[in-house]
């Protein structure tokens, strides 16, 4: 079945089942890689996206259920005005490792920040404890985020 | 332009051999420079590097060895820029297919990188620099020692002339380059991108999410395939229903891999041949994992059925009641010094199997075409793959091409080629590109683990308070007919305290589990270092002494102990120990408050020396809570990528602390138990803490950060532990229960 999603602002048709992931219509119909697969079951964040502004993880969102809501993926992040701060934050910081994590680090510190500007050490564990990173950057991925929403960093 | 074409070779000196290639690009200059090691042996891959300077003056330098996150695709060219004197900005990296003609072994373990390229790269810069030193003499009709450079220019020194790098390329076609050897490198002092905060080169990709890793390889017209395997390692395929699979829309093919059930023990580390297996290959991954789901494989009985970790439990156990299998080491007299001790301490220790657990899934792309086979690898070991995989498909290894991709992690893992395999096989089956993509669950039953291990201690110090005695029953694994130590599972006889310690036997036996293990960062010191450190401190303790002070006094006064190459810098160890108390105010620990406790310890592995306080607080229901540690690390004079150097260690301390709280492999029925990060859960960030390091300068040559930094974050940890609660963790991992007030 085809359907028609607001994908970083441009509408993209995907002929697929229903029940497929919006993670894998994005990484293997939509060609847009960013997004990652790491558990499939909601445990590690690499696949989450933004649902009209909400972080939420892609593998668990069947494609069916997206209808008419935006979706922002980390290759729309550049356009978005928080994304670019935290983005270039992350540049500065080195915070990567692998990197294999970061798309979705980056989209959960996004929303974060575009909801609260300044988020305190307790609101960053919150917001970003759905996300994993298995080379365990934590400590730069928590100066970055204070970085980008300009408080001091440690 | 490949690295091949028109390539003019001129042999220089012995055991020297530079390329020169003239394109369209400008000039390739191509290093073959024999190592230290390969001095002896001329059959030995020399390494290489290659450095390519465009008209324009940008330099590209290749990166010869896989990236996984270690950083090593951005350090490494470092090494050859500084000594070419370049702009950084001015520098592009490309990185190197698998070819080991040109570039010698090509691999990320073992924390070699450093210490294997830190005199040659820089040689291979410094060879370039002199070239174009050259070139701009002969054009201006002075000597070479007239001239200098400066950031991507040679500069007449008396007139102050200037010619560009870009410029003078061309002309470096007709120089005969110097003996890498003849050349004086910078001194440290005028370093200008060495020892500068350096972001990994791919940095803009990652945090655009631009292709990069190998689940994001496509190629025109790829196909997805996913694979199936027995929980029990290695049992056949009895039935499985193809054509249920066959009935999702998008599926393609399914297909029974016969295998080979015994493929999985082969001996040595060099990856893993094809097991029995089921597979589905679609035009999408996500119908190929549908058609999986309807497949119901029914798999053979196998002999290895009822392996268990209880049973495990249970064999070491009754290994400690009777007799060792073998000594290992037998120095002076255990058990009349056990005697003539003051005090005594007998302990049991064990640690589990623990999985790699990459974020990445096992993935890899591969497309056969007219007898071919083009391959897309997330891989640390490449060469030994296309081995691999040239034996299971019967192929010859120059059919096959490897391009190497970034991993998202490795950690070992990524040191077998098993996923390689199964891609080749199953792309060569199918005719068509195909991405072959492990699900979680896949990778988790499937690794190659770092195995458990139990350990048997009896300790005594005398009335002045010196360890005189120790002995330790190592009950390990084997999973080979030969009874060796089952990958990663075994220990040197040199392990610390031994030659510390006058009186020290170390006794091994082993249990036979047909599980797959291998190589998981800082393979063997990862769970040693707990056991050792703790028993350590547990004999600080027994000896009413300082911790610090006990394991300091412990390295005695020599600088060092042992020959080659188990030569242990005993002065370095007692360096670290004692910048980590001073960082962490270790003397005025008494000062913290009730639950909670500082602990210490120490370790040497891929050559680092480190020592690592924990500061911890323990609340009543058992819950830990690490505030802070400390790591003071020697690995030699240079830190090369400060930014890489720090996030390596931040993450090992970090890692190991992950593992040492949560995590656990265990078997029933003789299959893995977890599956996902749900029961196998990793750190998240609210569990993070801050890590202050500071590394100490010594006159050493610069070391390796993938893995050192990891080993004594576990028994800080649990001495820290002991400190606050007065427990002794002797198990891994610490649970709450244990804890409990
Ligand atoms: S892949 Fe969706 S949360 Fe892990
Ligand atoms: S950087 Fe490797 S998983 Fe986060």
């Amino acid at each position: 079945m085809a359907y028609t999603l607001n994908v970083n602002g441009k509408a993209l048709s995907a002929d697929v089942d229903g029940d497929t992931p919006l993670l894998w219509v994005l990484r293997d119909t939509l060609g847009l890689v960013g997004t990652k697969y790491g558990c499939g079951v909601a445990a590690c964040g690499a696949c989450t996206v933004h649902v009209d502004g909400q972080p939420m993880r892609s593998c668990q969102i069947p494609v069916e259920a997206v209808g008419k809501s935006k979706i922002s993926t980390i290759e729309g992040m550049s356009k978005n005005a928080v994304g670019k701060r935290v983005q270039a934050a992350w540049m500065e910081l080195d915070v990567a490792q692998c990197g294999y994590c970061q798309a979705g680090q980056i989209m959960s510190a996004t929303a974060l920040l575009t909801q609260t500007p300044r988020p305190t050490d307790a609101q960053i564990d919150e917001a970003m404890n759905g996300n994993l990173c298995r080379c365990a950057t934590y400590v730069r991925i928590r100066a970055a985020i204070k970085r980008a929403s300009g408080q001091k960093e440690a | 332009m490949t690295y091949h074409d028109k390539v003019l070779k001129v042999f220089g000196a012995n055991r020297r051999e530079v390329l020169v290639s003239v394109g369209a690009g400008g000039l390739t200059l191509g290093f073959s420079l024999a190592g230290k090691a390969q001095a002896q042996d001329d059959a030995v891959k020399p390494l290489n590097a290659y450095v390519s300077v465009a008209p324009n003056g940008t330099v590209t330098i290749t990166a010869k060895n896989p990236e996984v996150g270690q950083g090593v695709k951005t350090m490494l060219p470092m090494l050859i820029a500084e000594e070419l004197d370049v702009a950084w900005e001015n520098v592009r990296i490309e990185q190197a297919d698998n070819d080991p003609k040109a570039f010698g072994r090509q691999f990320a373990g073992g924390s070699m990188a450093t210490p294997l390229h830190w005199d040659e790269l820089r040689r291979v810069g410094a060879v370039a620099r002199a070239m174009l030193i050259q070139a701009a003499a002969t054009a201006w009709n002075c000597g070479p020692g007239d001239c200098t450079t400066d950031t991507g220019a040679v500069i007449h020194k008396a007139s102050g002339k200037k010619r560009t790098y870009g410029s003078l390329a061309l002309a470096c076609a007709n120089i005969t380059p110097p003996d890498p050897k003849s050349l004086t490198l910078k001194d440290p002092k005028a370093y200008r991108i060495l020892g500068k905060f350096t972001p990994q080169y791919d940095v803009a990709k990652i945090v655009n999410g631009e292709p990069l890793f190998g689940i994001d390889v496509r190629r025109p017209g790829m196909l997805y395939a996913s694979i199936v395997k027995a929980p029990v390692f290695g049992a056949k395929v009895a039935s499985a229903d193809l054509d249920a699979a066959r009935s999702v829309k998008g599926v393609k093919k399914a297909f029974v891999i016969e295998g080979d059930p015994n493929g999985l023990f082969p001996q040595g580390m060099t990856g893993q041949g094809l097991l029995p297996a089921v597979v589905v290959v679609a035009d999408s991954w996500w119908a190929a994992r549908k058609g999986r789901d309807r497949l119901n494989v029914k798999w053979a009985d196998h002999p290895t059925a009822k392996l268990s970790t209880r049973g495990f439990d249970e064999q070491a156990a009754a290994f400690n009641a009777g007799t060792p299998q073998r000594n290992a080491r037998n120095d002076g007299d255990v058990a009349a010094a056990l005697k003539a001790s003051a005090r005594t301490v007998e302990a049991a220790y064990s640690y589990p199997f623990i999985s790699h657990a990459n974020l990445e899934p096992q993935n890899c792309t591969a497309e056969f075409r007219d007898g071919k086979l083009e391959i897309w690898a997330p891989t640390q070991n490449p060469e030994p793959g296309r081995q691999l995989t040239a034996k299971t498909l019967g192929l010859k290894p120059e059919d096959i091409t490897i391009h190497m991709i970034r991993g998202g992690g490795g950690f070992g893992r990524r040191l077998a080629n098993d996923y390689m395999v199964e891609a080749a096989w199953v792309a060569r089956e199918v005719g068509a590109p195909v991405k072959l993509l492990w699900t979680r669950e896949d990778d988790m039953a499937h690794d190659h683990y770092r195995p458990g291990g139990y350990h048997f201690f009896k300790g005594g110090v005398d009335a002045d308070g010196a360890l005189i005695a120790l002995q330790d029953h190592f009950v390990s694994f084997t999973n080979n007919t030969e009874g060796q130590p089952s990958p990663s599972a075994g220990m040197a006889a040199s392990e610390f305290p031994a030659r510390f310690v006058p009186n020290v036997k170390y006794d091994v036996s082993m249990i036979p589990a047909q599980i797959p293990t291998g190589p998981l960062r800082a393979p063997g010191s990862n769970a040693l270092s707990f056991v050792f450190q703790s028993f350590i401190d547990e004999m600080a303790h027994a000896a009413s002494a300082d911790p610090l002070a006990f394991q300091i006094r412990l390295l005695g006064t020599q600088d060092t102990v042992g020959e080659a190459p188990a030569r242990y810098g005993a002065a370095r160890m007692r360096g670290v120990l004692k910048a980590v108390g001073e960082m962490s105010g270790w003397a005025s620990r008494g000062k913290l408050p009730k639950g909670e406790g500082m602990g210490v310890a120490c370790y040497y592995s891929h050559q680092g020396y480190f020592a690592e306080v924990a500061h911890v607080a323990v609340d009543k229901d058992g819950a830990v809570k690490v505030r802070k540690v400390w790591v003071a690390a020697d690995v030699g004079s240079q830190i090369i990528n400060p930014a890489g150097a720090l996030n390596q260690v931040q993450g090992s301390v970090l890692d190991g602390v992950s593992g040492a709280l949560h995590q656990a492999i265990t078997f029933e029925n003789g299959a893995t138990v977890q599956s996902n990060f749900t029961d196998y859960p990793l750190m998240r960030i609210a569990e993070s803490f801050p890590v202050e390091v500071k590394f100490l300068k010594t006159d050493f040559p610069p070391t390796g950060l993938g893995e050192p930094a990891l080993p004594p974050a576990l028994p800080a940890l649990t001495n820290a532990i002991f400190a606050a609660t007065g427990k002794r963790i002797r198990s891994l991992p610490v649970t709450p229960d244990m804890l409990k007030a």
